[in-house]
């Protein structure tokens, strides 16, 4: 199954990566993001959140507390700013979002992301690279697996849960396939060894 | 978008498109690449049994569409949404135009929607002052050029690079090049920019869930979510006949819909949104949500016994990419808001006969749509049943009206064609084609060699050339049809010489007429239940172990639509199993039953391509019975790409499209002659009239034969 959803993900353009822990993965996080191109910036009067030109943003909302401590001192030192909420000041773009997903489907190598809130709805929309950490214990088979715990969710009204396969793409002009239109040109899936 | 008043306008329309030169290599790329990566989709998967899932689903949530209804509002409205029933088109801008004005919006962000280009609601919101954008890509190129779109999935799949570059340059100010990723760069900034200010976000949705009052939105791009999310008010636009019971439901036709339609296991994004979240945009924090349900026609047509199939389709776009006559002239042409075969049928539904009427005669009856329908709609006897209530409704066109009449006073038929053999001498020089037509007789039909009409027909032959075989290992009634019995008599006289080598007794029982296809074809009911009704009673079935054809189109038509026209006559009902029972195709019959000779002569050529007859593959679901028999019997198979698309023949259709009809068969046996093949082989006399015509005058060096034609030559 593991295989499977590793094979799925990578045939649908995503990079999978496994991680031994969360150090490991804000290291991962941190350092693609140095070494990434400075964001397109796409709004050109970004309003009072604007940053230094070539300052990287990473947002990284739905964080635990301990682990945005450290990321924090890690972007501190690098230069790279750090941003946990208000998401929707910085429309121009971000370079890169951190999220964490509830589950994994195998069949199509699919995040499922319960992406409510509207920071962590825009962290997987708005930035550049999309870097989300999958538990292993959290892939399942096939989507009908999920009917019990999906329907849960959307029992519990209002509810946004996002499926979301490789990064955003298009193939409108010409059937050519190009990744990254309005969302994420990058989509890293962390496969968070034991968890 | 076509909007020609009539046919002649129609076909004017359809010259144009046919001379659109990327376009058409374009499509013709597409069509290609969409069955093999369409397949790679499926693998693994029991696709049959899918699809009568899909259809079983589909067809249980369109009967209980109003239940759907009303639990789906409940269930939204307690999670903080609005739902709104628009009657018709009118009402439900109306009523997105009212939710605009109370909640003091003017710029628009719009997602993909079909059901909003049905009710044509950008140019409504623009009328009355709102701002719209469209932020799918393709949608939006075809919003900038003011056109509508030419495929449901892909809607700009008609534009080249060069010309969205030159597009975008005029509306960015900035020259812009034409490579596409540059291309998709300037749509993200620029659309990006349309996100911020918008203040309101409409979107369509692929399902609603009436047990949680969920919509689920399929996207490739991610511009659903931002649409769903950035704006303060959220509209969903949808119809209903989108809602479906719940989540399982949902997951299972998703597994069908994106594979079919893009061969994509799962799209990039699929969005489930339940009620009115979180918005930051929104002064009290709380989205301000709507969802307009529409139904212009829906209600009724959940309620019909045969077009209800009509609202299981989920937009997939897959009975467009297979269709040989989109594949020609792109959508423009081929539908008026909804394009493909589903398009020649919703269109006379949602907008109307005046806009159905000319469309839904452009259809070749080849079931391609119908093979490829995930949700199992049998799309070719649609287009038939609406052109049937158009015709009822309408004094039907001068030919079309002499051509059902004649088909069916069979005496009067027999005997104009016993007499016109005689009168073509001066034309056909006793030769196999006629070739001195006036040119003004021919103009578009110019494509194709017409055959002379035999000297003697097949019924007026068999007196003199039946055998009685004395122990047979079968007893067998040929139903010859009108094609073979007055044009291509040798066809069966080869197939007698197969069959009595291998000791099968053959009856022709010479009251037999024409099956009636070329009337249902041009959708008189009427006139193909009477040759039904009077065919059946020509025949004795219990006599006979098999009612043998040569003709793969008579053989489907008796087959599959003889128990849908005259079924369910009260009485008729167990003759009409009897004899559609024992219909069989002559090839399926030889290979599975009376066997043949094997030798076929050293020396001979014997390269042979196979031309799939659309009614004997998809009809009777005989896919190899002929290149099987004529591989044992020595010839030697080539492969071509396209083997089983149409012909482009279609009985009437060639007469009615003859410039669509000749590039078909044009584009076929290029492919032939790429292949290196000396003979083309078929099971149905209507194709070998269509290839074998256009062989001859367009110069190809190719025997189009008849498979009994070639068997009958392994003396």
């Amino acid at each position: 199954m593991l295989q499977t959803f590793v094979r799925k993900a990578g045939q649908a353009s995503a990079v999978v990566e496994f991680r031994p822990d969360m150090d490991s993965v804000l290291d991962y996080a941190l350092d693609i993001c140095l070494k990434k191109d400075s964001r397109d910036v796409l709004v050109s009067e970004d309003s009072s959140q604007s940053s230094p030109a070539g300052e990287k943003i990473i947002a990284a909302p739905g964080l635990e507390d301990k682990f945005v401590h450290r990321l924090k001192e890690m972007c501190v030192s690098n230069a790279v700013r750090l941003v946990t909420s208000g998401l929707n000041h910085y429309p121009g773009g971000i370079d890169l979002g951190l999220t964490h997903a509830d589950w994994g489907i195998a069949e199509t190598g699919t995040l499922v992301v319960n992406t409510d809130g509207e920071d962590k709805r825009l962290a997987g929309m708005i930035s550049e690279f999309h870097v989300n950490i999958l538990p292993e214990s959290r892939i399942e088979a096939n989507s009908f697996d999920l009917e019990d715990q999906l329907g849960k969710r959307f029992a519990s009204a209002p509810d946004y849960t996002s499926f979301i396969t490789g990064p955003s793409r298009t193939a409108d002009i010409e059937r050519e396939l190009t990744l990254g239109v309005h969302g994420p040109l990058q989509l890293h899936i962390l496969i968070l060894r034991g968890a | 978008m076509h909007t020609a008043k009539n046919r002649r306008e129609y076909r004017k329309g359809i010259k144009k498109a046919l001379k659109n030169g990327f376009q058409r290599q374009a499509l013709n790329r597409f069509a290609e690449s969409y069955r093999e990566s369409r397949q790679e989709a499926f693998s693994g998967y029991d696709l049959s049994a899918l699809i009568r899932e899909i259809a079983e689903s589909r067809d249980a949530s369109i009967a209980a569409m109003d239940e759907l209804y009303k639990e789906f509002k409940k269930n939204a409205e307690n999670a903080g949404a609005r739902v709104h029933f628009a009657g018709n088109a009118r009402e439900a801008n109306e009523t997105i135009l009212k939710i605009a004005r109370e909640n003091d919006c003017s710029r628009v962000v719009k997602s993909k929607s079909m059901t909003a280009e049905e009710t044509m609601l950008n140019p409504f919101l623009e009328e009355h002052g709102l701002q719209v954008t469209e932020t799918d890509l393709g949608e939006w190129i075809i919003q900038l050029r003011r056109e509508g779109p030419t495929h449901m999935v892909m809607p700009a799949i008609h534009l080249s690079r060069e010309q969205v570059g030159e597009l975008f340059s005029r509306v960015t100010g900035e020259p812009v090049k034409s490579n596409i990723p540059e291309l998709v760069r300037v749509a993200r900034k620029e659309l990006r920019q349309r996100f911020i200010r918008a203040d309101m976000g409409i979107s369509g949705a692929n399902f609603a869930l009436a047990d949680s009052g969920t919509i689920g939105v399929v996207s490739n791009e991610g511009n659903a979510r931002l649409v769903t999310t950035l704006p303060r008010v959220h509209v969903v636009l949808l119809g209903l006949d989108k809602l479906v019971f719940g989540l399982h439901d949902a997951l299972r036709n998703l597994k069908g819909l994106t594979r079919n339609a893009t061969a994509q296991a799962i799209t990039s994004y699929v969005t489930w949104i339940t009620g009115a979240g979180p918005c930051a945009a929104s002064p009290d924090g709380r989205k301000e949500m709507h969802i307009v349900f529409l139904d212009n026609g829906r209600s009724l047509l959940a309620r019909h016994p045969v077009f209800s199939s009509a609202l299981r389709c989920m937009r997939c776009g897959a009975c467009a990419n297979v269709c040989p006559v989109y594949k020609m002239i792109g959508g423009r042409e081929f539908g008026h808001i909804y394009i493909g075969a589903i398009g020649l049928i919703l269109t006379y539904f949602f907008h109307g006969r005046e806009k159905g009427r000319n469309l839904i005669h452009n259809c070749l009856n080849c079931q391609a749509c119908r093979e490829v329908c995930i949700a199992g709609i049998d799309l070719p006897r649609l287009i038939k049943e609406v052109q049937a209530l158009i015709r009822d409704r309408e004094r039907p066109a001068v030919l079309d009206a002499a051509a059902s009449g004649l088909l069916t006073n069979r005496k009067l038929m027999h005997g104009l064609l016993r007499a016109a053999c005689h009168a073509q001498y001066p034309i056909s020089g006793g030769g196999p084609f006629l070739r001195h037509l006036p040119e003004f007789f021919l103009r578009d039909h110019g494509f194709k060699a017409l055959p002379a009409l035999a000297k003697k027909p097949f019924r007026d032959r068999w007196p003199e050339i039946k055998s009685e075989i004395p122990a047979p290992k079968y007893k067998v009634a040929l139903f010859t049809g009108c094609l073979q019995d007055f044009v291509y008599p040798e066809q069966l006289e080869a197939a007698l010489r197969v069959l009595y080598r291998s000791r099968v007794r053959v009856d022709f029982p010479a009251a037999q007429g024409c099956c009636g296809l070329p009337a249902y074809m041009l959708g008189n009911k009427h006139a193909a239940k009477e040759a039904a009704l009077y065919n059946i009673s020509s025949f004795n079935p219990a006599n006979y172990d098999f009612i043998l054809t040569l003709c793969a189109s008579c053989a489907s038509h008796l087959k599959n639509n003889y128990p849908l026209l005259i079924g369910d006559i009260p009485g008729r009902e167990p003759k009409v199993r009897q004899f559609c029972d024992r219909v069989l195709d002559f090839s399926s019959f030889v290979r599975e039953h009376a066997g043949f000779k094997k030798d076929w002569e050293e020396g001979r050529e014997k390269k042979f391509a196979y031309h799939a007859p659309c009614h004997l593959c998809r009809g009777l679901g005989v896919y190899s019975a002929p290149k099987e028999i004529l591989k044992a019997a020595g010839l030697t198979y080539v492969p071509c790409p396209g083997e089983d698309s149409c012909c482009g023949f279609g009985g009437s259709y060639s007469v009615k499209f003859p410039e669509i009809s000749g590039e078909i068969a044009i584009n076929k046996l290029e492919e032939v002659r790429k292949s290196g093949a000396s003979i083309l082989a078929t099971d149905c006399p209507g194709c070998i009239m269509q290839l074998r015509g256009t062989a001859e005058k367009q110069g190809y060096d190719l025997q189009v034969r008849h498979t009994a034609e070639i068997l009958a030559d392994c003396e």
